[in-house]
């Protein structure tokens, strides 16, 4: 199934505003960091493990073990800094 | 109160319209308590020459909506108001507003807090500082999170 990756702010820059990306049936916002992170370059600098990042899933925060589904629309950032 | 509780927007704003149109034919207010943010000329250190916010469009909107209604469940408040802005900001220019009322001071003070301290860690704003040394992606502050920590919410953001 596909889903929509987003970046913003700092990981926009890195790596572009999104892509489309297909993934597994049923899997987690977390795997499919995992499988940006497995692209190496600039989206395993980025979206490292142990960096601050933060997930959206369809426009609201989430955590990783959210599930994904078919069109979902999933955006990775850093913490926010407005106010 | 008509018209929109959100926006985010390039331009400026004018918090006296905004109070004067929030509370406009609410008799029951009794207290408008209201917070801009404004752009400093120096942070941790060094100067700022202006600066870039970026912000996630339809979830920046949604995610202060949510806040506005957590704020009034929380609080007797009659009518809420944000404004923030993205794009190009220069020194001293205002970012955000936020404006409440209620019947009484302490509501609308204490909304005013509540949701400041809600939207500087949860809602998708990214500011970016241009400096006489270069252009630099503004650092979360852990304090942020334990202001919202206060109201009994743990959503860490960095």
């Amino acid at each position: 199934m596909k889903v929509r990756v987003r970046f913003f702010a700092s990981i926009r820059e890195a790596l572009g505003a999104g892509e489309g990306i297909d993934v597994d049936a049923g899997a987690t916002v977390g795997a499919v960091r995992d499988a940006l992170i497995a692209r190496g370059g600039a989206h395993a600098a980025v979206l490292a493990r142990g960096r601050a990042l933060r997930c959206a899933l369809d426009q609201v925060l989430c955590e990783e073990t959210a599930t994904v589904a078919d069109g979902s629309e999933l955006a990775f950032f850093p913490p926010v800094t407005g106010g | 109160m008509a018209g929109p509780r959100v926006t985010v927007q390039t331009a400026d704003f004018d918090l006296a319209a905004e109070a004067a149109a929030l509370r406009a034919g609410d008799g029951g207010v009794g207290a408008v308590a209201a917070f801009i943010g404004t752009v400093r000329d120096r942070n941790d250190g060094h100067g700022i020459d202006s600066m870039e916010l970026e912000h996630y469009p339809g979830m920046t909107e949604r995610a202060i909506e949510a806040m506005i209604d957590e704020a009034q469940r929380r609080f007797a408040i009659r009518g809420a108001r944000v404004i923030h802005r993205v794009g190009l900001l220069q020194r001293q220019d205002q970012i955000m507003m936020v404006a409440v009322t209620s019947a009484h001071r302490g509501e609308a003070f204490q909304a005013c807090e509540f949701l400041m301290d809600y939207l500087k860690t949860q809602a998708p704003f990214w500011k970016k500082e241009r400096t006489p040394q270069g252009a630099q992606w503004v650092d979360a502050r852990v304090s942020d999170d334990a202001a919202l920590a206060k109201w009994g919410i743990e959503k860490r953001n960095t």
